[in-house]
């Protein structure tokens, strides 16, 4: 069985960001960026069940400017045996990515296609659930728990849902997003990021893959929230209860 | 307008969270029609139904789905209800609550329609124009929808308050109507099976929709320590929460981890003890209506964010204010 990993480059989780002056969105200029840490996480559980002996093959996709390929070498250097890049100058709606990487699935057919659950810029938590209902694939969000039956080809997984877990065992092919619980990915080691070099990527565009670009979002203005107004130091802890019953009126 | 809204369910009545989506859909435009789909199957459908027709006065129309097939809310069968709906009735726009299940559900049903969804909308500024936090709302973007397909959104139920319905209002009581599913083809909606579900912690409130939450970072040192946090959560009736750094020191599960990549929460009060305020977990915490901060260090980030600051030894603090706090409402 083949598992496809879809990798995001974006802004690194823990660079500040700044929204630009034209409004127009967010600076990634000169910016540190990374793997987006939801498809870390999914790309972590994919190599898991190829060491278990699930899976023969982990291929790593990623959609984007041609920066996309650092991106993809760091999941090779992790462990995954090869890359596809489709190469995409402007930024496309989760409908577009998931329609691209139903194509890529058609191609390759993975029994298992892994996402992150959302990406941390835009935050959109849609494309896992899309690429299913494209594919006519179950699908399994919010994974913090993923046990395979290689005989009975089925997955069961826990879902972080409100409030609790919920178990469901979906038939493969499937597509599963993964939550933050889910696995600790590991570290590429120095021997790994130098074996990663020789290892093979794609090149492909939108076009070679026959998808017509869906664009019925338009981005109007990026701007920066509202500050929240520096507020008091307070002396005493009487004095707080104090100011949070009659002042906030919150206790 | 036409607004259809895929409402949850629990023990025979609607939850909070599909009430303010109704809220959010009353935002959309003037002689707005809103009708709620339930599915569902047995007598805690029914009932949640005929409460559904008296949750808000502006709900014209409760639509009942009831089969096996929907016993669990699965993501397949739910999208095929969905789009099996829409070919009988037009609608304008298709919303659900941000919840996991509208989460799970509508990007699902709005790739079968070919129509990208809006995601998290916190504001809405006229029928296809909308405002959604990004970077875990460290930037807001404003959006409007240009497509040709129904206008699909998830609401951040945080944003929309339900007011509390007046006695008058609640004799208004929407029509319910059964779907007819003989026509409803199943192909690809038994590949998911339900297991089970384990809630944990009953007792206190879900940390992304509790009024209070209360929060440890690192300083607290152990996870006997953290029980403190437990203790004074109970005493306000809150959530716990907790930052990356005291969740990879292993004093709680990582379900309680509060940020960027963890939760993001919006209670009235946020209290945050022993927490520096790394941006990631600013980024979870900042629209809460009161934040307050108790960290031994005075330089510590949070505090330009704290509406109330206490610089102190929270080991100290939390003892105080154990025993001086009135009891939860």
């Amino acid at each position: 069985m083949k598992i496809l990993v879809a990798v995001k480059r974006v802004v690194d989780y823990a660079v500040k960001i700044r929204v630009k002056p034209d409004k127009t969105g967010v600076d990634t200029q000169n910016v540190k960026m990374s793997m987006n840490p939801f498809c870390e996480i999914a790309l972590e559980e994919a190599l898991r069940i190829k060491e278990a002996g699930f899976a023969k093959e982990v291929i790593a996709v990623s959609i984007g400017p041609s920066q996309c390929v650092d991106t993809l070498r760091t999941g090779l250097a992790m462990g995954a045996d090869r890359g596809i890049h489709v190469e995409a100058n402007s930024s496309f709606l989760p409908l577009t990515i998931a329609k691209i990487l139903k194509s890529l699935a058609e191609v390759e057919n993975p029994g298992l296609i892994f996402l992150g659950k959302q990406a941390i810029d835009d935050d959109c938590n849609q494309t896992g659930q899309m690429v299913a209902a494209l594919l006519g694939w179950p699908q399994a969000t919010f994974a913090s728990k993923v046990v395979l039956d290689k005989d009975k080809n089925v997955a069961t997984v826990d879902r972080e849902v409100d409030g609790g877990l919920e178990t469901l065992s979906v038939d493969l092919p499937a597509v599963i997003t993964t939550d933050l619980r889910l696995n600790q990915p590991r570290y590429a080691t120095l021997p790994n990021i130098m074996k990663a070099k020789s290892k093979p990527i794609k090149k492909m565009t939108v076009q070679d893959l026959k998808v017509d670009i869906k664009s019925d979002i338009e981005i109007l203005e990026v701007t920066e929230p509202p500050k929240r107004k520096s507020g008091v130091i307070v002396s005493s802890v009487d004095e707080l209860i104090d100011k949070l019953k009659n002042e906030a009126h919150v206790v | 307008i036409s607004t259809l809204i895929l409402a949850e369910h629990e023990s025979g009545s609607i939850k909070p969270q599909t009430v303010s989506t109704v809220v959010a859909a009353n935002s959309l435009g003037e002689s707005s029609s809103i009708s709620l789909l339930l599915a569902g199957s047995g007598s805690s459908l029914q009932e949640a139904a005929s409460q559904a027709a008296s949750c808000h006065p502006s709900v014209s129309e409760v639509l009942v789905a009831d089969s096996d097939k929907f016993e669990y809310s699965l993501a397949e069968p739910w999208a095929k209800l969905v789009d099996f709906v829409r070919q009988q009735r037009d609608y304008s726009h298709i919303l659900a609550s941000s919840s996991s299940f509208g989460k799970n559900i509508l990007p699902r049903v709005a790739a079968l329609l070919d129509v990208s969804p809006i995601t998290d909308v916190v504001k809405i500024l006229g029928s296809a124009q909308f405002i959604r936090p990004i970077y875990a709302g460290n930037a807001l973007c404003t959006v409007r929808y240009t497509g040709e397909g129904p206008c699909m959104l998830t609401i951040r139920s945080t944003s929309f308050p339900v007011t509390p319905i007046t006695a008058d209002s609640e004799s208004k009581k929407a029509t319910i109507s059964q779907i007819d599913l003989s026509n409803f083809k199943e192909d690809s909606v038994n590949r998911s099976r339900y297991v089970g579900r384990s809630t944990q912690d009953t007792e206190r409130p879900d940390l992304g929709s509790a009024r209070v939450v209360i929060t440890g970072g690192r300083a607290l040192k152990s996870v006997e320590n953290f029980k403190m946090i437990e203790k004074l959560a109970e005493k306000l009736g809150g959530a716990v929460g907790a930052t990356r750094a005291a969740v990879d020191a292993g004093y709680v599960p990582n379900d309680l981890q509060v940020g960027q990549t963890g939760k993001i929460v919006a209670p009235e009060l946020y209290m945050a003890f022993g927490v520096s305020g790394a941006i990631q977990h600013l980024a979870g915490i900042k629209d809460s209506k009161v934040i307050v901060a108790v960290n031994k260090d005075a330089d510590a980030p949070i505090f330009q964010v704290a509406d109330y600051g206490l610089v102190g030894d929270l080991f100290e603090v939390i003892p105080e204010l154990l025993e001086k706090l009135p009891e939860k409402k």
